[in-house]
């Protein structure tokens, strides 16, 4: 059994895009914003900005997306900490443990290859966790069926 | 925002100590050692593993207290096994996030490449 495995999350995706123009759509928060359902109108990613944004998916309007930017290497990487799942507007998250997101751009034949990865889930409490929004209603579903299938599994 | 039952945020909260209880090396340790093997003895849980005694049983505690790990009397002695149920749940946590991130970079790859 692999243990370490509950501690991160690691994506590989190639992009049939150059470098310049995905380094972009990461780096530039508006930009950013359109694909990852937020609204960053106006807002700039920089070093140890903390940028705040409206959560543009109907449900969650009343959210607002945070994270603070942690380091900036251009057309290379860029990261940011955030509270991967504040989504009751009654708590005050500022004390709880964040992730870590980094996004890691390397050149690929034809296009970019893209690595992102959110690592600190340990010590993130798991109820925390469940609530983790990603701007997709589909996303929603399925995490509502698996914690359905876990409830029912460890009752 | 959909809501969850009482009930299924009540079971979701018993297990939410496991992640903080796993963020610690040396139970890491601990808790990798009795995935690949039978109950063990606190004396045979310290061998090789450079801590005292005590300082196993305090992990142990730990890890026990959230619920990942569970003593049991075997004659005079105590043997700890591990709970999988409870490193199941984290591991399904995670592979749902992990499902979110394939949507959102979905996403993103429609936009840059269009």
């Amino acid at each position: 059994m692999a243990v370490e495995v509950t501690d991160r999350i690691e994506k590989k995706v190639f992009l049939r895009a150059p470098r310049a123009r995905v380094w972009s759509a990461v780096a530039n928060a508006e930009e950013f914003g359109k694909w990852f359902g937020v609204d960053l109108k106006g807002r700039a990613f920089t070093i140890g900005a903390t940028v705040r944004g409206p959560v543009l998916h109907e449900k969650y309007r009343h959210l607002t997306w945070e994270a603070t930017v942690e380091e900036i290497v251009p057309e290379r990487r860029i990261s940011w900490r955030w509270h991967p799942s504040a989504t009751d507007v009654h708590r005050d998250y500022s004390k709880e443990p964040t992730t870590l997101v980094v996004f890691e751009l390397a050149d690929a034949p034809g296009g970019t290859m893209l690595t992102v990865t959110e690592s600190g889930f340990d010590r993130i409490p798991l109820d925390r966790r469940d609530d983790a929004y990603r701007g997709n209603d589909s996303g929603w579903t399925q995490q509502m069926v698996a914690i359905e299938k876990y409830i029912g599994a460890s009752a | 925002m959909p809501r969850r039952s009482a009930a299924a945020a009540a079971s979701l909260e018993r297990q939410a100590p496991v992640f903080s209880a796993l963020g610690d090396s040396t139970r890491l340790r601990l808790v990798a050692r009795l995935a690949g093997s039978e109950p063990q003895s606190i004396t045979h849980l310290t061998e090789g593993t450079g801590i005292t005694r005590q300082g196993v049983t305090k992990h142990l505690r730990v890890l026990s207290d959230a619920g990942i790990v569970r003593p049991a009397r075997k004659g005079r002695e105590t043997l700890w096994h591990l709970e999988r149920e409870s490193l199941e749940a984290a591991r399904r946590s995670l592979e749902r996030i992990s499902a979110l991130w394939d949507e959102t970079l979905d996403r993103l790859k429609k936009y840059v490449e269009e």
